[in-house]
């Protein structure tokens, strides 16, 4: 029974940027020490300096669902290895590994939930799945959400958090971004409003296709954004990057996203957007009910 | 001679053999034609040979051919006449992707394509064939100028990526490629992709999505170049052969999976050894195509569209 132990001494290059366990942090920006439960009632946003905390897929549903309001669909799609792959390791095994270490069978949790009460289709990735990227599955049960919002007539909201897309299923990831982007058309024809949420990181394919496709983009801040991975650029171009380069602040700046949104106003954002698009609370047996509110007036 | 691939030698070798004996015969007037001939029939044999088993990294390097034709060598060779037209109307052109309207056998086409540079000079005005976002949006916009009046398009796909530079991530070089993705699935007009070169990952897809997607015989199609695949998965770009060999990025592996709709063949020794022969193949592939896709009405091909890449991928449930 070692479970509640750590079991290696420091932490392994893979889970560096996870939350570590324990009752006391250190702030990866600020270097202050907190506590963990002050980090968890501020939805693990470091309250010295504002970092956020890369926080998981259920995290998020629970931060942007109603309490009680998430159905999740489409969790049983699981990957395959259709190249047979292998570099050091096989996909398979990575697979098998990736769904031992974060109890998902995937990089994506779709559902349908209630954000202030207004019904919608929520999709968020999962960085700590191979991270967050993009195979067949992630493709398919992003095109499945977008068929499912069509089909209640219930807005989409997307938490995008992505590497790109994955190597170990070549060609057939690229597809997966033609196959959103495409589905997403349709979407839009339906005259239903999609809602990009960008958190660090995203990048590649996964920006490169519905990412940056949202009728509005949010971005939490601080985020890595961008296409191609900053080591990437700086191999290739052999020069240092300017400082804040790809952070959610400099698509701000030029033009990228709608806003940034401290991942404590999130919900309420979402919400206002919706009701902006015409989409009000539904009232549930056994909850009171509520009307939509007027829009604030200055 | 120019570049040779080192399983091009045995073949280039011959040839230069062959050479020889003619000038030779013709020089002291000697009769050696039947001598010729048998080398001849061997260096055809010897490169039928070689070609009919290339492995996948063999394949990567033929696309790569310093002599391989590019887009402007086959709008060259296949289009009655074209016109190219310059810039995004936003920031600027971009040499690395070539866009205008013409037509190939008396139909009316508008052509967008990735186009490489030959000599240095040529590579650097062309960025190796790596577009900023204005090239992508160029290449939207003259699609869209040619849909307005009913045209198909032609795209012809031949680029080691996208650019990775501060400048393309400034200008939106994800939202570039992603608006291209949306609005190429959308585009009321028959779109026909052709891979001749490199396909690497959404610097390729960004003008790749088609009713149909073909690929040339020697060209490559995936999600990352062999060499950035080895660099993080193996981490050590030298293993790119090995990562060219997992990808399953040849024309025969995607048409396997699924991906793409055909394999367009070259002549034998590869488009570089005779770009004439390819192109002839090339333009009856396209002409042959247009017809095809000619025929069905523009909201049943955007309907089919979206649902052919909505079948991509493979999973279990």
């Amino acid at each position: 029974m070692s479970w509640f132990r750590r079991t290696q001494k420091g932490l392994v290059a893979q889970q560096k940027k996870d939350l570590p366990d324990g009752m006391w942090l250190k702030c990866e920006k600020c270097r202050e020490i907190i506590y963990r439960r002050d980090l968890e009632e501020n939805y693990f946003v470091c309250r010295f300096c504002g970092f956020h905390f890369r926080i998981r897929a259920y995290d998020y549903v629970r931060l942007l669902a109603d309490e009680g309001s998430f159905e999740e669909f489409n969790q049983h799609l699981e990957s395959v290895d259709p190249l047979g792959f292998r570099d050091s390791k096989r996909y398979s095994d990575r697979l098998k590994e990736a769904k031992n270490s974060t109890g998902m069978n995937e990089a994506i949790v779709t559902g349908t939930a209630r954000v202030e009460g207004i019904p919608y289709v929520l999709g968020v990735m999962d960085f700590a799945f191979i991270g967050g990227s993009m195979g067949s599955v992630v493709g398919e049960k992003v095109a499945r959400a977008i068929d499912r919002a069509i089909e209640l007539r219930y807005p989409l909201v997307i938490v995008s958090a992505s590497g790109g897309a994955r190597m170990q299923e070549g060609a057939l990831s690229l597809m997966q971004m033609a196959k959103t982007s495409a589905r997403l058309t349709l979407l839009s024809e339906a005259r239903l409003p999609y809602i990009s949420v960008l958190t660090h990181p995203t990048t590649g394919g996964v920006t490169a296709s519905y990412a940056m496709l949202g009728d509005v983009i949010l971005a939490e801040p601080g985020a890595l954004i961008g296409f191609a991975g900053p080591r990437v650029i700086q191999q290739t171009i052999r020069q240092e990057l300017p400082e804040g380069f790809q952070t959610a602040e400099f698509l701000l700046q030029h033009g990228f996203v709608d806003a940034v949104v401290p991942r404590k106003e999130l919900k309420a954002r979402i919400a206002q957007l919706l009701r902006f698009f015409g989409f009000t609370p539904v009232q549930q047996a056994g909850e009171p009910s509520f009307a939509c509110p007027e829009v604030e007036r200055q | 001679m120019g570049f040779v691939l080192d399983f091009e030698k045995p073949i280039i070798e011959l040839e230069r053999r062959i050479r020889e004996m003619r000038d030779l015969a013709d020089s002291q007037n000697l009769e050696l034609k039947e001598e010729i001939e048998r080398l001849e029939a061997k260096a055809q044999k010897l490169r039928q040979e070689i070609y009919s088993k290339l492995t996948r990294w063999q394949r990567v390097q033929l696309a790569r051919h310093p002599n391989r034709p590019y887009t402007l060598d086959y709008i060259e060779r296949i289009c009655d006449d074209f016109m190219e037209l310059h810039g995004d109307r936003a920031f600027g052109d971009d040499p690395a992707i070539v866009a205008g309207v013409g037509h190939i056998g008396g139909r009316p086409v508008t052509i967008v394509g990735h186009q490489k540079g030959r000599e240095i000079k040529q590579k650097l005005l062309r960025n190796f064939g790596m577009p900023h976002p204005e090239g992508y949006r160029k290449a939207l916009r003259v699609m869209k100028l040619g849909a307005k009046f009913g045209r198909p398009v032609i795209s012809l796909v031949d680029t080691p990526g996208a650019y990775p530079g501060i400048g393309a991530e400034e200008r939106g070089q994800a939202e570039a490629i992603a608006r291209n993705l949306y609005e190429m699935s959308r585009l009321p007009v028959p779109i026909l992709v052709i891979i001749i070169g490199e396909g690497a990952s959404g610097g390729a897809l960004g003008i790749g999505v088609g009713d149909r997607v073909l690929m040339m015989e020697n060209t490559w199609y995936s999600v990352i170049s062999p060499e950035g695949c080895a660099a993080i998965l193996w981490r050590d770009a030298g293993k790119a052969e090995q990562a060219a060999e997992a990808m399953k990025l040849t024309a025969s592996d995607l048409l396997a999976l699924g991906v793409i709709d055909g394999v367009i063949p070259e002549p034998v020794g590869g488009a570089h050894h005779d770009p004439d022969a390819a192109a002839k193949i090339l333009k009856e592939t396209i002409l042959r195509e247009l017809d095809a896709l000619s025929a069905i009405p523009p909201d049943r091909l955007v309907r089919e569209r979206v649902a052919k890449y909505g079948r991509m991928g493979f999973w279990k449930e």
